[in-house]
């Protein structure tokens, strides 16, 4: 339906995408996939037209809609047949309710009022929203907002949608829901789907074909099953395929644990934690925003020298909490203490000392144009902690042209610099590719084995399991449940990581059974 | 007989609860507000405050602009407030009856004819009192019409040819708060890092993160318009586009020299009126020849019906008897400050029309949380 013919896209003579071929068939979901910065936007943004027109770049190559060419093709001219939802639903929004947002798309083209009423009506119906009609946009759960913009471009019928980063901030029950809606709307209305998506874990059991970037700005297309086979970037599962010799390697819980049942493993030792002496202490928190109660009572203690993940669905707290722990935040009523002091007594440069905290944008601690000046800025000794994170910055570069990974890391160690108790990060995952969570897991442990308190928040159950020794869910602004990691996700199906769906407890990492079998075959 | 029925459910119809066309109300308000520009009548005004606040209390609905009226009201108490204090502080020699018998300041010869504190008389403190009152006035009927309508509803009930004006309008009224929002969230994250702390460095530290946050969400936003068909040309030809275009600037243009050359008197005077009517009716041309080719439908718009002529008409009532007052009655929409103001009953019924539109406008739609 849609054909890319030897597509080119190089921004400042850099090729990004170089001779792309790839043709996205009636009716299939095509998943694009690799490590961060390969240029995925950048494929979607052929395809909608907004490459080159808003990211600058020289675009070559062709692009048919069914045989004809629509390279020239102006964004707003495509929109009744490609429909796009960014990476941040929230920021494209244009009027202030569902309904209205809705019919925005229809009201573009000039359909006739009676066939708008009738399909914002339908669409309301297909994704579940029918109770949100009339509220106001930005009041939205992050979960919901997604589906709204979903429904917003599907209003106008497009023949294909194009996805980046659907569920990146998504809670993992949230992420199902919106991925079980497109996987609807591809098998019962026969809509093309074209999605970016970081996370394999979430999308791969509902893709047809797979599109990698591997890089050097080629792609390769094929069913998932052939190309996971041989990527750089894999789902916890498919490392656990490849490590056990399956063919053909499972990409469903489903599929693998039919093949499981064939393992025969030593359980992993379970490491006893020791005590750790108390870093921070929370009592009785209590924040509130107006007339709704964001933290309620809650009782939280950290120890030094260990990674903590804070787990919950979007708006249950997780943030109030943290920079209520901080002490910016104002509290309601509560105690806290770290080190004999309470945080939000402090003035902001000793509150730095006893308790730092990375925000969810963490550009906004950003300022100057070279990572040396930031660093300069930092303080003595920024430079040195940014090399123990991430070696090999170059300190010339502009913060905004680092990736994602490396900017989280330049912030990070501008708050690090400080020597904080407590380390408090607030979806510092959001964007990043495996490669990169795992350097981050890394700098997380280092910060603990340096006796700092580390409080993680974040929806990924892969990092988690990954990088944390506890895990506290919150809920409403409770406490639900917490404890050691293992115990935690092995209670909560939702947080479960799939190594311990398909094995059970207490499996929780694929290095933990690639470990097992070669003590077997030793 | 059928006919009658009909008309009757229709009547009905009208009054079930929905949201009234925003044009309505403001044209209630600003038939309100022409009636208090034209008086200083402090019973007449506080009618008229009393008639704004009991409609906007009856008829405004539970979204978050409805819950605005409330500082439109504290900014006209500070308004009167203030009009008083000035009176208070910079007193003058105010003739009439002494009340308050402060020393004056002594000011150097340069603030010439200003003088700070002096004897208060009951003239100088009613003259601030009433002012304030009917600049108070004012500000409260804006903030009825804004309580009772949504803004942005109002902004999309442009004429289709200026659609996309009222769109970028409407942008704008919601990227202020997104605005204030980002300045809140760069300001907590400052603080959260160490770096200079001068003056000018720390503003750099906080305008800079700010404005590329504004630069990327307005980029994020553009894209999102236009992938979803913003400003699409649709059957457009060249030629047609370009028609229209010379119609608007020649408009434009005849407007312009029309205007200055109505203020300019040494202009030549076929250059004045002849010309502005002359650019007005060009630049009408030129707003239908667009609106005829646009392409675009408008997703279940407010309708005209009756209870929004009956609101309109009780805003207009309001504001002719204003005028009538003022042209008639000059002692009821003036009255004396030595003795206590009267109000005649023209003036009271007048006001009091106004209250009408709570009557006739139907409740407003019930939003779920």
């Amino acid at each position: 339906m849609i054909e890319l013919r030897g597509i080119s896209v190089a921004y400042d003579h850099h090729p990004v995408l170089s001779d792309v071929d790839l043709t996205i068939e009636e009716g299939e979901l095509m998943l694009v996939s690799g490590p961060t910065g390969v240029g995925k936007s950048t494929l979607l943004g052929v395809v909608t037209g907004l490459v080159p027109r808003f990211s600058g770049g020289t675009l070559r190559g062709d692009l048919l809609l069914d045989g004809t060419s629509i390279l020239r093709t102006p964004p707003r001219d495509r929109a009744h047949v490609v429909g796009y939802v960014g990476q941040d639903p929230a920021a494209g929004f244009v009027t202030d309710t569902v309904e209205e947002e809705l019919a925005y798309g229809m009201e573009q083209l000039g359909l006739a009022p009676d066939a708008m009423r009738r399909r914002v009506e339908e669409t309301l119906d297909l994704l579940g929203i029918a109770e949100l009609r009339h509220r106001d946009l930005r009041t939205l759960s992050g979960g919901q907002q997604q589906r709204v913009a979903i429904g917003s471009v599907l209003t106008t019928h497009p023949r294909l949608l194009v996805l980046d980063e659907p569920t990146s901030a998504l809670d993992p029950t949230a992420a199902e829901d919106v991925l079980a809606t497109l996987t609807r709307l591809v098998h019962d209305l026969g809509v093309s789907v074209l999605v970016a998506e970081h996370r394999l874990e979430r999308v791969v059991p509902f893709a047809d074909r797979m599109c990698l970037l591997t890089g050097d700005a080629r792609v390769q297309v094929g069913t998932p099953a052939e190309l996971l086979a041989h990527s750089p970037v894999v789902p916890p599962i498919v490392e656990l395929g490849r490590a056990a010799g399956w063919s053909p390697l499972p990409l469903t819980v489903r599929e693998a644990r039919r093949s499981a049942r064939a393992l025969d493993l030593a359980p992993p030792v379970q490491e006893v934690l020791p005590d750790a002496p108390e870093a921070l202490r929370a009592r009785g928190l209590t924040v509130t925003h107006g007339r709704t109660v964001a933290v309620r009572e809650l009782d939280l203690t950290l120890g030094a020298g260990r990674v903590t993940a804070l787990m919950g669905r979007n708006g249950c707290g997780k943030s109030s909490l943290l920079w209520a722990l901080q002490g910016t935040g104002k509290r309601a009523h509560g105690v806290v203490a770290s080190c004999g002091s309470d945080p939000a007594r402090l003035e902001p440069a000793q509150r730095r000392n006893v308790v730092g905290l990375l925000p969810q944008s963490s550009a906004d601690l950003l300022y100057l144009e070279t990572v040396d000046e930031e660093c300069a800025a930092g303080g003595d000794g920024t430079r040195a902690i940014l090399d123990r994170l991430v070696p090999g910055i170059p300190g010339d570069q502009h913060p905004r042209d680092l990736s994602e990974g490396q900017r989280l890391a330049l912030a990070l160690a501008l708050v690090l610099v400080a020597r904080p108790h407590v380390v408090l990060l607030d979806e510092p995952t959001r964007g990043l590719d495996y490669a990169a969570k795992r350097a981050l897991a890394g700098m997380l442990r280092a910060l603990a084995d340096d006796g700092h308190a580390v409080l993680v928040a974040t929806h990924d159950v892969e990092f988690t399991a990954q990088a944390a020794d506890e895990v506290v869910v919150m809920s409403e602004g409770e406490v639900v449940s917490a404890g050691p990691v293992r115990r935690v996700v092995a209670e909560s199906p939702a947080f479960a990581p799939q190594v311990m769906k398909v094995l059970g407890a207490p499996w929780l990492r694929a290095d933990e059974v690639v470990a097992a079998l070669g003590a077997r075959t030793a | 007989m059928s006919t009658l029925t009909l008309t009757r459910s229709s009547v009905a119809g009208a009054r079930l609860p929905r949201d009234v066309h925003p044009v309505a109300w403001w044209l209630w308000a600003i038939g309100l507000a022409t009636a208090a520009s034209l008086t200083t009548n402090p019973l007449v005004l506080l009618l008229i405050i009393g008639v704004a606040s009991m409609v906007v209390m009856a008829r405004r609905s539970d979204q978050p602009w409805g819950q605005s009226f409330r500082l439109y009201v504290y900014l006209g108490i500070a308004i009167v407030v203030l009009r008083v204090l000035f009176r208070l502080v910079f007193a003058g020699s105010y003739p009439g009856n002494v009340v308050l018998d402060l020393p004056q300041i002594p000011l150097p010869d340069w603030v010439l004819g200003i003088t700070l504190l002096g004897p208060v008389t009951q003239e100088s403190l009613l003259a601030g009192l009433y002012d304030g009152l009917r600049l108070a006035a004012i500000v409260i009927c804006i903030g009825a019409a804004n309580a009772l309508a949504n803004p942005k509803r109002l902004l999309r009930s442009v004429p289709p040819a200026l659609y996309e004006v009222g769109t970028a309008l409407v942008v704008a009224v919601t990227v202020l708060p997104q605005f204030a929002d980002s300045v809140r969230r760069v300001r907590a994250a400052q603080a959260l890092r160490g770096g200079e702390t001068g003056r000018v460095r720390r503003l750099r530290r906080f305008v800079v993160p700010v404005m590329e946050d504004a630069l990327e969400r307005s980029l994020a936003l553009a894209a999102g318009m236009d992938t979803r068909g913003y400003g699409r040309a649709g059957g457009l030809t060249p030629a047609q586009r370009r028609t229209t275009g010379t119609l608007m600037l020649a408009g434009l243009c005849g407007v312009c020299v029309g205007v200055y050359a109505t203020l300019d008197l040494t202009a030549p005077r076929y250059l004045a009126l002849p010309m502005l009517g002359l650019g007005v009716v060009v630049a009408v041309a030129g707003l239908m020849s667009a609106g005829r080719r646009v392409e675009r439908t408008r997703y279940r718009p407010d309708r005209w019906r009756w209870p929004e002529l009956a609101i309109v008409a009780s805003g207009v009532a309001v504001g002719v008897v204003g005028w009538w007052v003022n042209g008639h009655q000059l002692l009821i929409a003036y009255p004396d400050l030595s003795g206590a103001p009267q109000i005649s009953l023209v003036a009271l019924v007048g006001v009091l029309v106004g209250a009408v539109a709570a009557a006739a406008a139907p409740p407003p739609r019930q939003v779920l949380a």
